[in-house]
C-alpha cells in the first residue's frame, strides 16, 4: 500500500474528504458571524446556541408534529431566524453605537440563558435524530466508505454558502450592504432604510446558523451543548480569514476542517487546539486575518 | 495588663479549648453537612448533575433528616469537569463552610484533584462518577471510598465477554485524559489475559463532537472490535458516527466500556441495540430497585437513576449509618467505621468497603435491547450475567495502595 508520512495513502484522503465535511460546518457558521460583524459591527457570540437551537427546533418539529427532515430544513431555520430579529430589534439595536464588548457581552450572556433553558428541559445527553431515509447508507470509494448523509452536508452547505456570497457581492441589496458597512450615514441619506436593512442581516445569518444545526442533527447527537464548544472554533476562523470578509470565512472554514482532518490523523492529541495555534500564527504575521482589509 | 485581665483571657482561653476538644469527639458543628460536587452543565451532567443531588436528598430523607440531633444538609456545586475549579470549591466546602463529606465527583481527574484535599483535611469523600482504578491504588487514602464503579471492573466485564465471543483484536479510540487512558491500559490488560491483541488505539480530546477521523483510523487498523474508552457524550456521538460510517455493517464490533443508561436513551434504540455494558445498577432488577427508581424518576421528569446516581443515594445512608453509630464526622474515623459494616440496600447485597477504600459489590453485565423487546422509554436492558463482586474488581494484592497490608 502507498504511503505518505508514514499514513497509507486511503486512509489520508479519507481524512481529507472528512475535513471538508467538517469545513463545510465551520463556513456556514462563520459566514454568518462574519456577514454579523461587517454589517452590524458585533461579534455575535450566541451563535452556537443558535446553532444548536436550529438542531433542536428540527427536533421538537419531528417529535410534537411529526414534521419530517425536508421542511425542518426550511422551517427551523425561519423560526429562529424570527427569533434572531426579535433580539435584534428588542437588544442589540441598542448598543450600536457602543463599544463591541457590549454586544460579544450581551450575546455571550444570551447563548448562556438559551443553553440553560434547553438543558433544563431536555438534560445534557442529546435526542436521537435519524437522517432521512433517501440520505442512509453510503457508497464504497474505494478509499473509504462515504456516508450519503455526509456527502449531502457538502453539497448543501456549498450551495448556501455561494449564494450567500453571490448574494453579497452580485445584487442590488449585496451592494447596499456592503456600502452600509462603509458608511452607514450616507447610505441612510440615500433613503434606504438601515436600520431595517440591519435587522434582516442579523435574522438571515443566524438563519444560516440555524441551518448548519440542521444540517447536523442526523450526524451529531441534538444536544443543548452541541454549539458550546463550536463557537469558539467558529470565531477563531473569522479572525484567521479576516474578520467581516465573507468569502475569506468560507474559504477558511473549508480549510480549517481539512487542517484539523490532518491533525486527527498525525497528532490527534493537538485536534481540538490546532486552529488556535494558527490563529496565533496569522494574527502575528498579518494582524487583519488572511483575507481581512485593515479598518479604519 | 492587670492580673484579672489575665485570668479573664486564661479562663476565656480554657473554654475555648474545651469547646474545639468537644468538637473534635463529636459531629462538627452539630450539622453533618453534604457536598455533591459533579458536573452541572457539562457532557456528564445527566448521569450526575442534578439526579446526584435529587439521589442524596433521597438518601437524607429516608434517614430521618437527622444524625442523633445534629441537622443534616446538602450542599452543591459545579466542577465543569475541571481539576482546579474542582479542588478549589473543595477546599472553600472544607475550609469556610463546614462540609464533612463530598460525594460523587465524575470526572477522574477532577476526582483526582479533590482526593488531594479531602485527605490532606480529614474529610470523608465518598467518590461514585468517577472511574479511575488509580484512587484506590496509587493515590488511595484512609478517607476515601470508591462506591459504583471503577475501569477495571468495566473492562473485565466487558472486555472479557467480548473477547469470549471472538472479538480478539482491539483497537481503541480513547478520551485523552487520566479515566480514558486507565480504562484503555485496564481492558488492553483483560483483552491480553483472555487470548486477544490489541492493535493501536487513538487519544481524542475531551468532548469531540465529530469522531470520523478516528472512526476512519480504527477502520484501517482491521481490528475485531473498536473500544471506545471513553464517556458521556463522547461514547454516543463515537457510536452514532461508527453507524453511519458502515463500521458495524463492515463486520467490525463496537464496545462501549463505559456506557450509561442516559446515553442509551440518547441514542435510540435502533442504533444501540446490542451493545454489551457493564453496569453497578440496573433500574429493573429487584423490587427494591423499582421502588427506588420509581421514587426518584417523580423527582426527575420521569428519569430513572444511572448507576452513579444510585450509588450516591447506597454511599450517602451508609455514610449516615457509621456516623450515627460513633456520633463522630471527622473524615478518617467514620471512613473506617463504614469498612467494619457490610452494605446491605436496593444497590448492594452483602456488599463491603477493603482497605483500599474500593467498595465491593457485584456488577451486571447486560445487553441492550432491541425496539421490539423494549416495552417503552428506559426499558432497555436485559442483565446476561451477574459478576460477582470479587471477581468484578481488582483484587486486593494485585493493588498498590499503601493502606495494605501484605
Amino acid at each position: 500500500m502507498q504511503e505518505i508520512l508514514g499514513v497509507p495513502a486511503p486512509l489520508l484522503f479519507g481524512q481529507l474528504l472528512i475535513g471538508l465535511i467538517n469545513g463545510s460546518f465551520y463556513a456556514l457558521l462563520s459566514l454568518g458571524l462574519a456577514v454579523i460583524f461587517g454589517v452590524l459591527n458585533v461579534i455575535n457570540f450566541a451563535h452556537g446556541a443558535l446553532y444548536m437551537m436550529g438542531a433542536f427546533v428540527a427536533w421538537l418539529l419531528l417529535h410534537h408534529l411529526g414534521i419530517g427532515y425536508w421542511p425542518s430544513l426550511l422551517v427551523a431555520p425561519l423560526i429562529v431566524g424570527v427569533f434572531g430579529i426579535v433580539i435584534e430589534r428588542t437588544m442589540l439595536s441598542r448598543l450600536y453605537d457602543l463599544d463591541h464588548l457590549y454586544g460579544l457581552l450581551l450575546t455571550f450572556g444570551l447563548a448562556l440563558i438559551i443553553e440553560g433553558t434547553f438543558i433544563n428541559f431536555y438534560g445534557v445527553s442529546g435526542q436521537p435524530y435519524a437522517p432521512p431515509e433517501i440520505l442512509t447508507g453510503g457508497h464504497n470509494l474505494g478509499f473509504m466508505f462515504l456516508p450519503t448523509y455526509r456527502a449531502w452536508v457538502i453539497v448543501a452547505s456549498l450551495i448556501v454558502c455561494i449564494g450567500t456570497w453571490l448574494l453579497v457581492e452580485r445584487t442590488r441589496l449585496g451592494a447596499y450592504l456592503r456600502a452600509a458597512v462603509e458608511n452607514r450615514e450616507l447610505v441612510r441619506a440615500f433613503g434606504i432604510n438601515v436600520p431595517l436593512m440591519m435587522t434582516l442581516t442579523y435574522g438571515f445569518a443566524v438563519a444560516l446558523a440555524a441551518f448548519a444545526g440542521v444540517l447536523a442533527a442526523p450526524v451529531y447527537t441534538v444536544s443543548p451543548i452541541m454549539g458550546q464548544h463550536l463557537i469558539i472554533v467558529v470565531f477563531a476562523i473569522v479572525v484567521i480569514g479576516g474578520l467581516g470578509s465573507i468569502l475569506g470565512s468560507i474559504l477558511t472554514g473549508l480549510g480549517i476542517g481539512i487542517v484539523e482532518g490532518l491533525t486527527k490523523t498525525f497528532y490527534p492529541e493537538a485536534s481540538s487546539t490546532v486552529v488556535f495555534v494558527i490563529m496565533a500564527i496569522v494574527l502575528i504575521l498579518r494582524p487583519n486575518g488572511l483575507f481581512g482589509r485593515p479598518r479604519e | 495588663m492587670s492580673i484579672k485581665s489575665v485570668a479573664l483571657a486564661s479562663t476565656a482561653l480554657a473554654a475555648l479549648a474545651a469547646m474545639v476538644g468537644a468538637a473534635q469527639a463529636d459531629i462538627s458543628d452539630n450539622v453533618v453537612k453534604i457536598g455533591v460536587l459533579n458536573d452541572r452543565s457539562g457532557l456528564y451532567a445527566d448521569l450526575s448533575g442534578e439526579g446526584s443531588v435529587v439521589a442524596a436528598r433521597m438518601a437524607v430523607e429516608d434517614f430521618g433528616g437527622k444524625v442523633g440531633d445534629a441537622d443534616i444538609e446538602v450542599v452543591s456545586a459545579d466542577h465543569q469537569n475541571k481539576p482546579d475549579v474542582g479542588s478549589s470549591i473543595a477546599r472553600e466546602w472544607i475550609d469556610q463552610d463546614g462540609v464533612d463529606v463530598i460525594v460523587d465527583v465524575p470526572t477522574s481527574s477532577v476526582a483526582l484533584a479533590v482526593q488531594q484535599v479531602t485527605s490532606e483535611k480529614d474529610t470523608a469523600f465518598l467518590d461514585s462518577g468517577a472511574g479511575s482504578t488509580a484512587l484506590t491504588n496509587d493515590q488511595c487514602a484512609p478517607t476515601f471510598v470508591h462506591w459504583t464503579y471503577d475501569t477495571y471492573a468495566m473492562s473485565v466485564g466487558t472486555g472479557k465477554a467480548v473477547v469470549e465471543q471472538g472479538g480478539k483484536s482491539w483497537f481503541f479510540l480513547t478520551a485523552d485524559y487520566a479515566f480514558g487512558h486507565q480504562l484503555e491500559k485496564d481492558t488492553s490488560a483483560v483483552v491480553k489475559e483472555n487470548g486477544g491483541e490489541v492493535l493501536g488505539s487513538v487519544n481524542h480530546p475531551l468532548s469531540t463532537s465529530d469522531f470520523s477521523s478516528f472512526l476512519l483510523q480504527a477502520q484501517a487498523s482491521g481490528a475485531d472490535v473498536i473500544g471506545l474508552a471513553n464517556a458521556g457524550g463522547d461514547t454516543t456521538n463515537a457510536i452514532k458516527q461508527a453507524n453511519s460510517f458502515g463500521i458495524v455493517q463492515g463486520g467490525q464490533k463496537l464496545a462501549a466500556l463505559l456506557g450509561f443508561i442516559t446515553d442509551v436513551d440518547a441514542l435510540g434504540l435502533d442504533v444501540a441495540q446490542g451493545l454489551t455494558l457493564t453496569t453497578g445498577f440496573y433500574w429493573d432488577r429487584t423490587d427494591e430497585t423499582r421502588e427506588f427508581a420509581d421514587r426518584f424518576a417523580e423527582k426527575m421528569n420521569g428519569q430513572k437513576p444511572t448507576m452513579v446516581q444510585a450509588g450516591v443515594y447506597s454511599a450517602v445512608t451508609h455514610y449516615l449509618k457509621a456516623v450515627d453509630e460513633i456520633d463522630d464526622d471527622g473524615g478518617e474515623a467514620v471512613v473506617t467505621q463504614m469498612k467494619k459494616m457490610p452494605i446491605n440496600d436496593f444497590f448492594a447485597e452483602n456488599g463491603k468497603i477493603r482497605e483500599d477504600g474500593r467498595m465491593v459489590h457485584d456488577m451486571y453485565l447486560v445487553e441492550v435491547k432491541s425496539p421490539d423487546q423494549s416495552e417503552g422509554k428506559w426499558d432497555y436492558y436485559n442483565i446476561v450475567k451477574t459478576i460477582p463482586g470479587d471477581e468484578a474488581f481488582q483484587p486486593l494484592d494485585k493493588g498498590s495502595c499503601k493502606l495494605v497490608s501484605n
